[in-house]
């Protein structure tokens, strides 16, 4: 039972149940579609970006409670990051919930990054991780401008 | 379970009560836990566990009787042919087909109907021909007629479903026409557990000169089988769905059929004569199966049939029918359910989705409790869309569940409720 509380943490039932920038943002630059083949979960990611800085960030779509949270704290995050901490924070994330090293709470270089260690209980849960990875993977090709669906698989 | 020593149920036995406990203990795999759980496996829909006999036979081969079949002159690949063609004959007496002839062994039921729509389909088909499917099908007897209509330019019609999920069996008469050429259903949803009235659809198929397909992974696991009573044209099922193992199946096809169809791949075993110039093909079932075959997988295949066949069928359906009406009664007493797959008759499968919880979250919660369910849309994304969700949480029973399976199961979801709030 703990294992799944600490999946199922509050903050993450919170942003799964109200996920916030849900929706399409008033000016876009960059979108881009995110899909799991495995359970059918779609995200769609919208960047605003000007100036190499995302001015705004939303998302829309279905799926589970890790990977409607993860996409909620994403956008969160990144309102007014640059390309480049945007980068950074994509490979931190990444290591966060998908290394099996110990989840180290206070190594992030990001400071914001810390609020996302709730999503680290996904290292316990290998058929899961790919629900918290999604939307960052879609958020990336957003970013990039890719016009290919991103899939889990 | 102190009972009578005979427990293994023969068909004279009609009336002896089904025994789940003793069909477990066949089982090795149901006494592991998982998570320091027990298993609950509720998922033999997808693949069903295997029982003692089945692995015992597969073991026995490779141990005792194993080298190639056909064209070998020894002893051992005489007894490996045996073996194969004896399967071949169980899998005849098992569906009740004319003749062995009549029994092709695939990969499972996928290779079966690709086999079907590859060989019968472009030869006998062209365009505009119409094929007839139903809001209930699994991906594989949708994408390969799919792939047909790119090659031929045949036309696919589709029987629609209603809010219980039932097959429309007035919705199909009026979908048959002098057009259809084949009508391709499946006999039980894998989501849902709707049975389709096979009889009555292949009476309206003749009646319009169409033949008939049936994807029996599900059908052949939840009632006895005769082919001919049926007169289906094609009939296909799996190994793995049938307490046998994977990499093996099923397609029945009638000999006439068969004779006038082409090969589906080329190779060894498939020939009559082979020259640069010119190539005679075999007769069915060799024509159809070109290379080594699973041969282990065809002996534990028919080690699955006896074991299957060693129930009395009206037990085993009451025991389902039973395990059915349980968890249907458990699942509409929780309010935040929602059941999906509600025909009368259905078979022992249950799809249900839970207020605000997503599937995905539901099975693995469930799974930390040692159950074992599937979450998703099933193959079935069709039917997904049809009822406008993104899936179900599937629980699909078999031999070796018991009321007390569905209990846990009940207080697994419980424990999503207290997670989820
Ligand atoms: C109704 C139905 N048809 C076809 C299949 C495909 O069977 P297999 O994967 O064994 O070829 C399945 C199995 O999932 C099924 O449930």
């Amino acid at each position: 039972m703990s294992e799944l509380r600490e999946l199922y943490q509050e903050v993450i039932l919170d942003h799964g149940k109200s996920p916030r920038n849900f929706g399409k943002p008033p000016a876009v630059t960059g979108e881009s579609h995110g899909h799991n083949p495995l359970c059918g979960d779609t995200i769609t990611i919208y960047v605003d970006v000007a100036n190499d800085v995302v001015t705004d960030i939303g998302f829309e779509g279905r799926g589970c409670a890790i990977s409607m949270a993860s996409a909620s704290m994403m956008t969160e995050m990144l309102r007014g990051k640059s390309r480049d901490e945007v980068e950074a924070m994509f490979a931190e994330f990444h290591a966060l919930v998908a290394s099996t090293e110990p989840a180290c709470e206070a190594g992030f270089e990001t400071p914001d990054l810390d609020k996302l260690i709730v999503l680290a209980g996904v290292r316990e849960f290998p058929m899961r991780v790919k629900c918290a990875t999604l939307p960052w993977h879609t958020m990336k090709a957003a970013l990039e401008g890719e016009s290919e669906e991103i899939t889990t698989e | 379970m102190n009972t009578a020593p005979a427990q293994r149920l023969d068909n004279s036995a009609a009336t002896a009560p089904f025994d789940a406990e003793r069909v477990r203990a066949d089982f090795p795999i149901l006494s592991r836990t998982v998570h320091d759980k027990p298993l609950t496996f509720l998922d033999s829909g997808a693949s069903a566990q295997k029982p003692r006999q089945v692995i015992d036979a597969i073991s026995r081969c490779y141990e005792a009787e194993y080298a190639n079949i056909h064209r070998g002159v020894y002893e051992l690949s005489a007894k490996a042919t045996e073996a194969y063609e004896g399967a071949r004959a169980r899998v005849q007496r098992f569906v009740n087909a004319r003749s062995p002839n009549e029994i092709v062994f695939t990969k499972g039921t996928t290779e079966a109907i690709n086999l079907v729509a590859t060989s019968w389909g472009g030869a006998f088909l062209g365009e505009g021909d119409e094929v007839v499917l139903s809001m209930l099908e699994h991906h594989a007897n949708i994408v390969p007629w799919q792939l047909l209509r790119e090659r031929t330019g045949i036309v696919l019609k589709v029987v629609p479903t209603d809010e219980n999920g039932a097959f429309l069996l007035d919705a199909y008469e009026a979908l048959v026409g002098p057009r259809t050429k084949l009508v391709a259903l499946t006999h039980v949803s894998n989501v849902l557990g709707t049975v389709v009235p096979v009889a009555e659809v292949v009476r309206i198929a003749r009646a319009n000169g169409a033949k008939v397909l049936v994807d029996g992974a599900q059908g052949i696991v939840h009632q006895p089988v005769d082919v001919q009573a049926l007169d289906v044209d094609f009939y296909c099922f799996s190994g793995h769905k049938l307490y046998g193992p994977s990499g093996i199946g099923v397609l029945y096809g009638k000999e006439a059929l068969l004779a006038a169809m082409p090969p589906y791949q080329g190779g060894g075993d498939m020939i009559e004569r082979v020259t640069f110039e010119r190539t005679t093909f075999a007769p069915p079932p060799a024509r159809f199966e070109a290379g080594t075959p699973p041969i282990a997988g065809t002996v534990g295949l028919h080690a699955a049939i006896d074991y299957v066949a060693s129930f009395d069928p009206a037990a085993v359906a009451a025991h389902e029918h039973d395990l059915l009406a349980y968890a249907t009664e458990r699942l509409s007493a929780l309010n935040s359910v929602r059941l999906y797959g509600t025909a009368p008759g259905k078979a022992a499968i249950v799809s249900f989705t839970m207020d605000d919880v997503h599937p995905h979250d539901i099975g693995t919660i469930l799974d930390r409790a040692g159950v074992a369910v599937r979450v998703g849309h099933h193959c079935a994304q069709p039917l997904m869309d049809h009822f406008d969700i993104a899936g179900t949480v599937r629980a699909s029973f078999g031999l070796y569940n018991t009321r007390a399976d569905v209990d846990r199961l009940i207080d697994g979801l419980d424990e999503v409720r207290e997670i989820f709030g």
